[in-house]
């Protein structure tokens, strides 16, 4: 495009005198406007090609993990290899299980750490300890499962739900320290100041007013950190290991023995050779990502709902 | 607190035990007990938040402190030696460090390219002018429910490609084994009868290999890149797009001269966290890439990855064995921490000069 010169001494200006019109045109007969719409063209097919991974991934799970599904899928035992039928019913427990007792290990003090982030927004402390949890957001999820490995597997002498749960926290953590931190921020300032105008102490105010007002955008952290935790494999795999039998046994819940886990069994009969155990592991992947996506939508639904800063 | 009491969800119980609203005074001073308690909580939530910084300290130093015999026994030649072999006691973990680094490298290639244009596609609004020049051709561009519409399609695109990052690594796995592996591998040995001679292409893809974990790694990491990308296109000025367009700029050229520069460090950022993401990945990796602890630049020969060498060698390591596996994630943790540290720093920068 050529560039007018306006000279502001001469009589008379012409402000179009170097302009080539044709070259304003929008029409395909011009390169530039060729260009743009050639361009645009091949955006859209990316995007809409990115998408066919995901359409595939879904059709694959309802065809092959649908076409097994049925109530003995969850009611029984994995197969040994050879044999017909069998489920993964304590794997689905197994997962449950571990999720629960990472939400009890992590909530209260993601929460308080929250609190104080939001509390002293600007301290020193707080930019480290945001700084930390945005570098564990990162964080390899195998490296958790090392780390529990080190810390609770090789003190405990065993591999036990309770290190699979330590390993599922530590990637928790983070979100729920962040979201929580930012659905805190949201609450309009007015209603912090209001109660600290009664004559609130700090942790009335935030007991009273910061966190009732804040609870559904913390669900949705908590949320979203279930569905991670949900769908890692790698922290489990030899953490909790993986069992062929009921976590109740004994009269007992066995807390500290291998357990099973959804992940962990599509990991080891994606491996195998044998058809009934492939086909399993479509059924359980089918169920995992129905876990996973169910634990995201509820998650998000909390989210609109909370007052926010206007 | 009248007016607010509507919105902040308090009960008539919890108000009256914490205001204890005495007749014919609204407010009154802490007690004592209600001062103690406040200071106790602070101290508390002070102690938490040290506690997420001990917390890395201590996931590192006990990752280091595991690692520490197996580092005085091999020492730096662990880097450098090609040889896994527990039986001689051989340990050198150079191929998989080339192949985390190869297998990164190239999904963030692919991964930036689709994210990219999927960044670009939601913030330029090509959907939502589409469909609404559909919709002006059936005049219904301001029917109450019709105008609606491009903006949601354009929000459903969105959380589309957000699902992508919720369905999780081992779904993956089992997908690119039983989909991806099948569906490329007529075209990729194709490619090796035909251009064998590249390095690239020099050897055929008999099943697992890098080629699908790329394919996987990057579909994995292209929902980061979106939205963080997005993000930054969207948070450009808007008053920079209209002075370009109001120059005669077309679309693309205000894309490439303005807004592409404008959202570079924020782009940057995005792409930094997806590689830290991509050297992390475990399952994918360990389910595709074929576990072959070979250093070789073709696309299509097995390889290994320090992550999946983890996953592999863990469950059955000796006492002996962890120490080394220990280093080597202690390796893996190295590279990831500067990565992400370098991605966080960057992204940090580019919201800060945003915000100015």
């Amino acid at each position: 495009m050529s560039v007018t010169k306006l000279n502001p001494t001469s009589s008379v200006p012409d402000p179009f005198a170097g302009v080539d019109f044709r070259q304003l045109e929008h029409s395909l007969r011009r390169p530039r406007t060729l260009m743009d719409f050639l361009l645009s063209g091949l955006v859209t097919a990316t995007t809409l090609s990115a998408l066919v991974p995901l359409f595939s991934v879904i059709w694959m799970l309802a065809w092959r993990g649908g076409r097994r599904l049925s109530m003995a899928v969850f009611t029984q035992l994995p197969p040994s290899a050879m044999e017909a039928g069998g489920g993964f019913g304590n794997a689905i427990v197994g997962t449950l299980l571990m999720v629960t007792l990472a939400v009890v290990i992590t909530v209260p003090g993601g929460i308080m750490t929250a609190i104080y982030l939001a509390q002293n927004r600007h301290s020193k402390l707080a930019e480290a300890v945001r700084f930390s949890a945005k570098v564990l957001t990162g964080f390899p999820s195998i490296l958790a499962g090392v780390f529990a490995y080190g810390a609770i597997v090789l003190t405990t002498g065993g591999y036990s739900a309770i290190a699979g749960a330590v390993a599922l926290s530590i990637l928790m953590l983070p979100t729920i320290i962040l979201t929580s931190e930012d659905a805190i921020r949201m609450v309009p300032s007015r209603m912090k100041e209001a109660a600290i105008g009664m004559g609130a102490t700090p942790t009335q105010t935030v007991w009273m007013v910061l966190i009732p007002t804040a609870f559904p955008g913390i669900l949705t952290g908590v949320m979203l950190a279930v569905a991670r935790a949900a769908g890692e494999t790698a922290p489990l795999l030899f953490t909790a290991l993986f069992s062929n039998y009921w976590l109740w046994s004994h009269g007992h819940a066995q807390l500290m023995r291998p357990t099973a886990s959804l992940a962990v069994l599509i990991y080891n009969f994606a491996g195998m050779p044998f058809d009934n155990q492939v086909e399993l592991a479509w059924a359980a992947a089918l169920v995992l990502v129905l876990l996973v996506l169910a634990a995201n939508l509820i998650g998000r639904s909390f989210s609109g709902r909370q007052v926010q800063q206007s | 607190m009248a007016s607010n009491s509507q919105v902040a969800p308090t009960n008539a119980s919890v108000r009256e035990t914490i205001f204890a609203v005495r007749p014919g005074e609204i407010t009154q001073a802490p007690t004592r007990v209600q001062s103690l308690v406040d200071v106790a909580f602070r101290r508390l939530s002070f102690w938490f938040a040290c506690c997420t910084i001990l917390l890395v300290t201590f996931i590192v130093l006990r990752i280091a402190v595991s690692a520490l015999p197996a580092m005085r026994h091999d020492g730096l030649s662990f880097l450098t030696g090609r040889v896994w072999d527990p039986n001689t006691g051989q340990h050198g973990i150079a191929a998989e460090i080339w192949g985390t680094l190869y297998t990164s490298v190239l999904a963030l290639a692919l991964g930036t390219a689709f994210g990219l244009a999927a960044a670009l596609f939601l913030s330029e609004g090509y959907m939502g002018q589409a469909i609404f020049a559909l919709l002006r051709t059936f005049h219904l561009h301001l029917h109450p429910f019709w105008s609606k519409v491009p903006d949601k399609v354009e929000d459903l695109l969105k959380q589309l490609i957000e699902l992508l990052a919720a369905i999780p690594s081992v779904v993956y796995g089992l997908w690119g084994l039983f989909v991806v592996i099948p569906l490329i591998r007529p075209a990729c040995n194709w490619l090796h009868l035909k251009l064998g001679w590249m390095p690239m292409f020099s050897t055929d893809l008999s099943g697992p290999g890098v080629f699908p974990a790329v394919i996987v790694l990057a579909i994995m990491i292209l929902p980061t890149i979106t939205a963080i990308s997005r993000d930054a296109l969207v948070s450009v000025p808007p008053k920079l797009r209209m002075a370009a367009y109001g120059l005669g700029a077309t679309r693309w050229e205000t894309i490439t001269g303005v807004i592409l520069p404008t959202a570079s460090r924020g782009i940057f950022g995005g792409m930094v966290l997806a590689f830290g993401r991509a050297l992390g990945e475990t399952m994918a990796l360990a389910m595709l890439v074929g576990n072959a602890n070979q250093i070789s630049v073709s696309l299509f020969s097995p390889a290994n990855t320090l992550a999946a060498l983890l996953a592999n060698n863990f469950p059955e390591a000796g006492p002996k064995e962890v120490g080394i596996l220990m280093y080597a994630a202690l390796v893996l943790l190295a590279i990831t921490l500067v990565v992400n540290i370098f991605g966080a720093l960057i992204l940090q920068r580019a919201s800060r000069s945003a915000a100015e």
